[in-house]
């Protein structure tokens, strides 16, 4: 039994940057493994793990008996840094993933060198950059990782390409809301591992595929090659949106604790959001609707065009503070989305997507 | 750790941990003073809390004639106050003491006497233009988020600091605060070892962040002979952006303890900083000569107090001072300790006649 705040405090102490997956995708291996009843790895690092549908039972002999598919991803890997070089016993490093230089002055981090760095992302002073630089946010060229060894140490240790990530403790704050690094996106990973874990009550007319997708916050990697791997009939991407707060106050934000979002724009087709909303109406659950006139800026983009295209759909888990190193989600909508998917999931027919057209006249 | 002569007290790392992880934002340094009594309270001839919330301690000399020497290290810290609350559990704060608004935003912290933890967002990158990436966030659009669940459980007056935990990496010490508990933590081990000649006046001072307040009262209280500030004084020690010569460090780690000769505030008793070198170098202790300049320690309160009170400040070379989280090594901070003790034991009352220059 997976317990939602110890699991998801669990995935955000863990490494996992863009395209170097592995520490996370170990656990979350583990927690799948016992929920599904196949596990693979995809050519780019996604996690696929299938459970098959319950009512197509395959009898031995029988000709295999093909069942739709749906596909729910939640991508795994987090923002942070790669080294690109030592300097006197200082790391110099560049991005991977958006990082915002005005949120990162003075945060821990660990170097991931031959081994394990605690350390301190810097930001020299004023006095020694360039002029022009004086009380604007440090840009990225100039941040220092000070890992506090003698410089002979630290070139021992340390090498370009080696990452960077961030090592701000989770904080547990009021209403039961949580704080830390990587909650984007590891908070819709908890919450796609809650919906495997309803689905142990449930016997879905439908092949559940569950991708903790790679490489979404670089390139989409993850999200454009499992569903071509995978196939699948509908596809869902569970991410987190803008939630209201301190520097959000516009239609870009969300409630936070108000509910999972659900997206609506071009990425998502019409008939899926429906029946999600009809979803969350019957479950008496709250939920909101995101409005994405046009990148959805989610695995979505990705799966809709992946081969001959796909209908997708978007469920968002509220988050306050995206991209720092303390973003802030609530562990009931993160609950709320498990629940969603998993009953959307229940009430899968075998021909749904033979009834989902388009609504032309 | 370093080899140190017989006699010498060494570094307690365990009272540092708990010294840092205290919050003692200036004005409320209650989290530290008690940590501070609880360590000195059995030992001390004299103890008294004054006025501001200085502790004063005294351990008298046993032989005569004896120098009143102060020995002053402030235990606040630069922090915020909580000065009005929005809804949902977002509050306005205010900060105090001298922090750079570049790094507010991202941070953990700790609000009031139960430390409930909170967070200071910032808006998305996504949402931002990216000629607003080139501009700091002021600190009046910034607030303490408790969580949606945390309307009404702080005030405002409330204090907060910064939630960052202390850890050891090789010869570093990493935590937040470490100016000043390093100076904190020391002159707790000089009360410890006391001197048969030296009256011995430990000032576990208040306010020194926001202007010095605590030491001046102290050091009138006191009235010593000569006064010694153990403070924490940033090392500057970073490459600079064009790899140019760096010659604004201030000072370096692992070069020992900063001896100072003039800041903003003060320009060192000259025969206490001979006397201070004459030391190190007699026993081998490494020291530098923190540059000249800017910053200041309670020094500046306590040498124009009374009649004029003769004053050295010496300092543990810290990087990103006034920050959530500063790094020093062990060994400047033992050798600062060794440094001071050694300067005490060798101080003679000749010293007060003798010539300034």
């Amino acid at each position: 039994m997976i317990e939602l705040s110890p699991f998801l405090k669990q995935l955000i102490s863990l490494p996992g940057l863009s395209a170097y997956e592995d520490p996370v995708r170990q656990v979350i291996a583990e927690a799948w493994l016992p929920l599904v009843d196949e596990l693979s790895i995809s050519k780019l690092g996604s996690l696929h793990g299938l459970r098959k549908n319950r009512r197509n039972k395959k009898i031995e002999g029988e000709k295999k008996e093909t069942s739709p598919r749906i596909l729910l991803s939640a991508h795994m890997d987090a923002i942070g840094m790669m080294v690109t070089a030592v300097e006197n016993g200082f790391i110099r490093v560049t991005s991977i993933g958006g990082l915002d230089p005005r949120v990162l002055a003075f945060q821990p981090v660990t170097v991931h060198g031959r081994r394990d760095l605690p350390g301190i992302l810097a930001m020299p002073p004023d006095r020694l950059l360039p002029p022009e630089q004086g009380g604007k946010p440090v840009k990225k060229e100039h941040w220092l990782v000070d890992v506090g060894l003698p410089p002979s140490e630290v070139q021992e240790l340390v090498r370009p390409g080696d990452l960077v990530s961030m090592a701000t403790q989770p904080i547990d704050l009021s209403g039961e809301t949580l704080a830390g690094h990587s909650l984007d996106n590891r908070a819709s990973v908890a919450a796609l591992t809650l919906a495997l874990q309803e689905l142990q009550y449930v016997s879905q007319a439908w092949d559940v595929w569950a991708v903790a997708s790679s490489q979404e916050e670089t390139c989409l990697g993850g999200a454009y090659t499992s569903p071509f791997d995978i196939r699948p009939d509908i596809a869902v991407a569970i991410d987190v949106t803008f939630a209201k707060g301190p520097g959000v106050n516009d239609y870009r934000g969300y409630g936070l604790g108000k509910g999972c979002a659900l997206g609506w724009g071009p990425n998502i087709h019409p008939a899926i959001y429906k029946t999600l909303k009809e979803t969350a109406v019957d479950l008496d659950m709250p939920y909101q609707i995101e409005i994405m006139p046009r990148h959805s800026g989610t695995d979505a983009y990705a799966m809709q065009v992946v081969a001959e295209g796909i209908p997708t759909a978007v469920v968002s888990i509220p988050l306050r503070y995206m991209h720092t190193p303390v973003e802030v989600v609530s562990l009931k909508d993160i609950a709320r989305t498990g629940r969603l998917l998993a009953e959307f999931i229940a009430r899968l027919e075998p021909d749904y997507v033979q009834k989902i057209v388009w609504e032309d006249k | 750790m370093m080899s140190v002569s017989p006699g010498t007290p060494t570094v307690n790392i365990g009272l540092l941990e708990r010294l840092t992880n205290a919050i003692a934002v200036s004005g409320d340094e209650r989290e530290v003073r008690s940590i501070v009594l609880e360590e000195v309270q059995s030992i001390a001839e004299d103890m008294r809390i004054d006025a501001l919330g200085n502790v004063l301690v005294t351990r008298r000399a046993k032989t005569s004639p004896f120098l009143k020497v102060m020995v002053a290290a402030h235990m606040d810290e630069v922090g915020f106050m909580i000065v009005d609350e929005d809804e949902g559990g977002l509050y306005r704060f205010a900060v105090v003491g001298g922090m750079d608004s570049r790094l507010l935003p991202g941070k953990a912290v700790l609000v009031g006497k139960d430390h409930l933890p909170g967070v200071i967002g910032a808006r998305p990158i996504h949402l931002s233009e990216s000629s607003d990436l080139e501009r700091a966030i002021p600190v009046d659009s910034l607030r303490i988020d408790l969580g949606t669940g945390g309307a009404g459980k702080a005030q405002p007056g409330d204090r907060a600091g910064f939630a960052t935990r202390f850890q050891q990496s090789g010869p570093s010490l990493i935590a937040k605060a470490l100016d000043n508990r390093l100076g904190v933590a020391a002159l707790i081990e000089l009360v410890k070892n006391p001197l048969d000649h030296i009256e011995l006046q430990a000032a576990f001072t208040v306010q020194e962040e926001i202007g010095l307040r605590g030491a001046g009262v102290a050091a009138y209280a006191m009235n010593p002979d000569r006064a010694i500030v153990i403070d924490s004084t940033p090392a500057f020690d970073l490459p600079v952006w064009d790899a140019a010569e760096n010659y604004q460090y201030n000072t370096r780690l692992g070069a020992g303890p900063a001896i100072y000769t003039a800041d903003a505030g003060t320009l060192s008793d000259p025969r206490l900083v001979s006397h201070l070198i004459e030391t190190a170098e007699a026993e081998g202790i490494p020291y530098q000569l923190r540059q000249p300049g800017g910053g200041g320690t309670d020094a500046g309160a306590i040498h124009r107090q009374r009649a004029g009170i003769p004053t050295v400040s010496l300092s543990v070379p810290g990087r990103y001072a006034h920050t959530p989280i500063l790094l020093a090594r062990v060994s400047d901070w033992q050798n600062t300790l060794a440094l001071v003790y050694h300067a005490l034991r060798r101080l003679h009352p000749s010293l007060l006649t003798a010539e300034r220059s």
